[in-house]
């Protein structure tokens, strides 16, 4: 099952090779990484997506809280939370095709982000699911390039006060 | 303000700190720390292999409570003390590395002498730094012996490039710890010691599994004074050996592949296993799903990633050892005491009766020079008062079984790592932290060759250790394995012939002897301790001598097998 772990850490350097050094030595595989800078500067988040058991999970976490760098550690409830990824696309096209690519492009609010004679660069961001509809439908045409930031994702707000 | 160089500074940061001894060897990046050292009263051992260094700085820091030191140069020097801080990782001990590295601007361009050491010792340290800015320096080494000394002891590497030890701070700058994502839980959880407490009060066949967390978290006492008071049983870790007296009827000694046989039947029957500072390592639990059927586990450790880790808990209460078993003993004593022990007299009574049906034994009137008559002689010659290393292997697991541990911090072995080579420079760090006592290296003739060299270190620093060398010509360990799951296939585990050690340790200026008849053990061994000097005793053992009992591997720990 896959887990979101939202990981606060010390913005000091090697912090990130410790934390995944950690996954790999304990035999778990991360999914997705992303990192940045969070509103205090000192402090990084760090969103690992990782696919594991229930009980492997809680002994991961509980090995990162033993790293001295990190603040805190929040595993993100699936049902709870808003998550995106930012994915650049890039397709190849001819004149034949590509007003039906921007149709989809449409459909999908997603954005053309560079164009050139032979392809297409479009940059889209959304969940899992839809990213993969959207790049499933492009295959058909010919992906050439696909870059992917990693999943985001921030619990939702308290909605009764 | 007056300026001094990043290396004195490292000095005084470690006077401060109260550091009377390291263990070390120079080189080209740590010339500048040398240079300071020179004028400094800190002690220096100087080791022959790094490794040495930090196998000493472990076994310092095991026998007196402190932090231990060890200083490298870059490059090789550092990832020669690798072995000796994963050592000291795996069994928790707190130790501080030194490590030179090459100059700032030249990291990352495959200088000379340069390696990775943050990166290769990150998976095998508590924590570690490579210090970037000479303003960070006393800051570093303070919050340094911080991490390695609360929580879980550990192992912290600090890397120096030469700039900065050469470089100048104010010599007034103090360090400071800052470190928010640190805060070891020490006090256990109020409702859970209570939850704790009417669990073993209530428990028939309670038995206690004392590790060694207890023994750094100096909780010896309040475990025996648990233990006897509530009448429990005690079994020990190989590292909790010393937590407990063993010679007192409760204890049952160490569990295990090599344990006591009335301990593993102690935990195959118990209802309640009460682990403190333990994590339940493979070679006690045997086959885990095996291991402990009946019993509940209350399980008190300082780590919360070692509860529920291996076995499963019913109470898990994180904290200090010491910290729990007190407020454990106000809470359980308050309670009518004779009820209780009532209730695990027969317990008590049947466990008497196997360790009086199944002691540890060995064939005593054999005429051949067996292994646990040297270690028995050991123990009546020194009255259970030396401080014991050994190396890993057999020799290792004949000193648990026959000597009689009753004092926390006197047997000092490599249990998580398993590392061979260990035995020698651990007694040389444990006679610099307690020269007042006779340290005796109980070891294997495979191992001690692994480290053969720091005999020059024992001698030269007039660090009077003595080894007692049971001298099989195998690797012994190895080799029983070889014979019982390997149909005595012997590959490459015999190393007869061609060492001989009496002359080794007279080349490095000790003395040696060599025992090749049993009545001739114990006045060797008076011998040995009388001489101010390192001794060696080669004794020539009975050669295909095998550690008994034995769980098989994979197999359940009720399953023991015996001599014939």
């Amino acid at each position: 099952m896959n887990h979101i772990i939202s990981v606060l850490v010390e913005n000091k350097a090697g912090v990130l090779a410790k934390i995944s050094g950690l996954f790999s030595r304990r035999g778990f595989n991360i999914e997705s990484l992303a990192v940045g800078p969070t509103e205090n500067k000192k402090i990084s988040r760090i969103t690992i997506l990782v696919n594991a058991e229930k009980q492997g999970i809680e002994q991961v976490i509980k090995q990162l809280y033993k790293l001295i760098n990190v603040l805190k550690i929040q595993e993100l409830d699936p049902s709870n939370i808003v998550e995106r990824e930012l994915v650049l696309v890039k397709v190849s096209t001819n004149a034949k095709n590509r007003a039906e690519i921007l149709e989809v492009v449409n459909i999908f609010r997603a954005n053309i982000v560079d164009v050139a004679k032979k392809s297409l660069l479009i940059e889209i961001t959304g969940t899992t699911s839809k990213i993969k509809a959207f790049t499933d439908l492009l295959d058909t045409y010919g992906i050439i390039e696909i870059i992917r930031t990693g999943k985001i994702a921030c619990s939702r707000g308290n909605k009764k006060d | 303000m007056s300026k001094i160089t990043g290396a004195q500074m490292i000095i005084n940061c470690l006077k401060q700190e109260g550091v009377e001894v390291i263990f070390g060897y120079p080189g080209g990046k740590v010339i500048p720390f040398y240079d300071a050292l020179f004028d400094s009263d800190i002690k220096h051992v100087l080791v022959r292999h790094e490794q040495g260094a930090a196998h000493a700085a472990d076994s310092y820091a095991r026998v007196t409570g402190k932090v231990g030191v060890c200083v490298s140069t870059s490059g090789p020097g550092a990832t020669n003390l690798v072995t000796g801080i994963a050592n000291a990782h795996m069994d928790s001990v707190p130790i501080v590395a030194i490590t030179g590295q090459v100059a700032t601007e030249e990291i990352g361009t495959d200088a000379f002498q340069e390696a990775d050491v943050t990166g290769i010792t990150a998976p095998i340290t508590k924590h570690n730094y490579l210090v970037k800015d000479i303003k960070n320096l006393p800051s570093i080494i303070k919050e340094a012996f911080y991490i390695a000394s609360t929580g879980r002891p550990g192992p912290v590497v600090i890397d120096v490039p030469i700039d900065i030890s050469t470089g100048l701070i104010d010599e007034d700058e103090k360090g400071i710890i800052d470190l928010p994502g640190y805060k070891p839980t020490l006090k256990g959880n109020q409702k859970q010691i209570k939850q704790a407490v009417e669990k073993i009060y209530n428990s028939k066949k309670p038995v206690i599994f004392s590790g060694g967390g207890v023994i750094s978290s100096n909780a010896s006492k309040e475990l025996t004074e648990f233990a006897i008071k509530a009448r429990i049983p005690v079994i020990t870790s190989l590292l909790g050996m010393g937590s407990f007296p063993e010679d007192n009827e409760l204890a049952l000694n160490m569990a295990g592949m090599h344990g006591t046989r009335y301990a593993n039947m102690a935990f195959t029957d118990a209802d309640l296993v009460i682990g403190v500072g333990v994590r339940f390592d493979d070679r006690v639990t045997g086959k885990l799903s095996e291991f402990a059927p009946n019993a509940d586990i209350v399980h008190i450790d300082i780590d919360p990633a070692e509860i529920g880790k291996v076995v499963k808990t019913i109470i898990p209460i994180v904290g200090n050892a010491k910290d729990v078993l007190q407020d454990l003993i106000e809470r359980y004593f308050k309670k009518d005491n004779k009820k209780s022990i009532a209730r695990k007299e027969k317990w008590v009574e049947h466990l008497l009766d196997l360790k009086k049906k199944y002691p540890l034994q060995y064939d005593k009137e054999s005429p051949n020079l067996k292994p646990a008559y040297i270690v028995e002689k050991i123990y009546e010659v020194t009255k259970g008062d030396a401080i014991i290393c050994t190396e890993v292997g057999q020799n290792q697991m004949w000193a648990a079984q026959f000597y009689r541990f009753t004092k926390p911090r006197s047997f000092i072995s490599s249990g998580g790592l398993g590392t061979m080579g260990y035995g020698l420079p651990a007694a040389i760090g444990a006679k610099a932290g307690r020269p007042d006592k006779h340290v005796i290296d109980i070891a294997g003739d495979g191992s001690i060759q692994m480290v053969s060299q720091e005999l020059a270190t024992a001698v030269s620093n007039k660090l009077p250790v003595k080894i007692m060398l049971l001298n099989n010509g195998y690797l012994g360990m190895v080799r029983q394995w070889q014979e019982l799951f390997f149909n005595r296939r012997y590959s490459e585990t015999c190393i007869q012939g061609c060492v001989d050690f009496v002359k080794l340790i007279e080349a490095y200026g000790g003395v040696g002897i060599r025992v090749k008849e049993k009545e001739d053990v114990e006045g060797a061994i008076k011998k040995a301790l009388e001489i101010d000097n390192t001794v060696l005793i080669d004794f020539w053992i009975e050669e295909e001598e095998n550690v008994y009992p034995m769980v098989a591997p994979g197999a359940p720990i009720s399953e023991m097998l015996d001599h014939k």
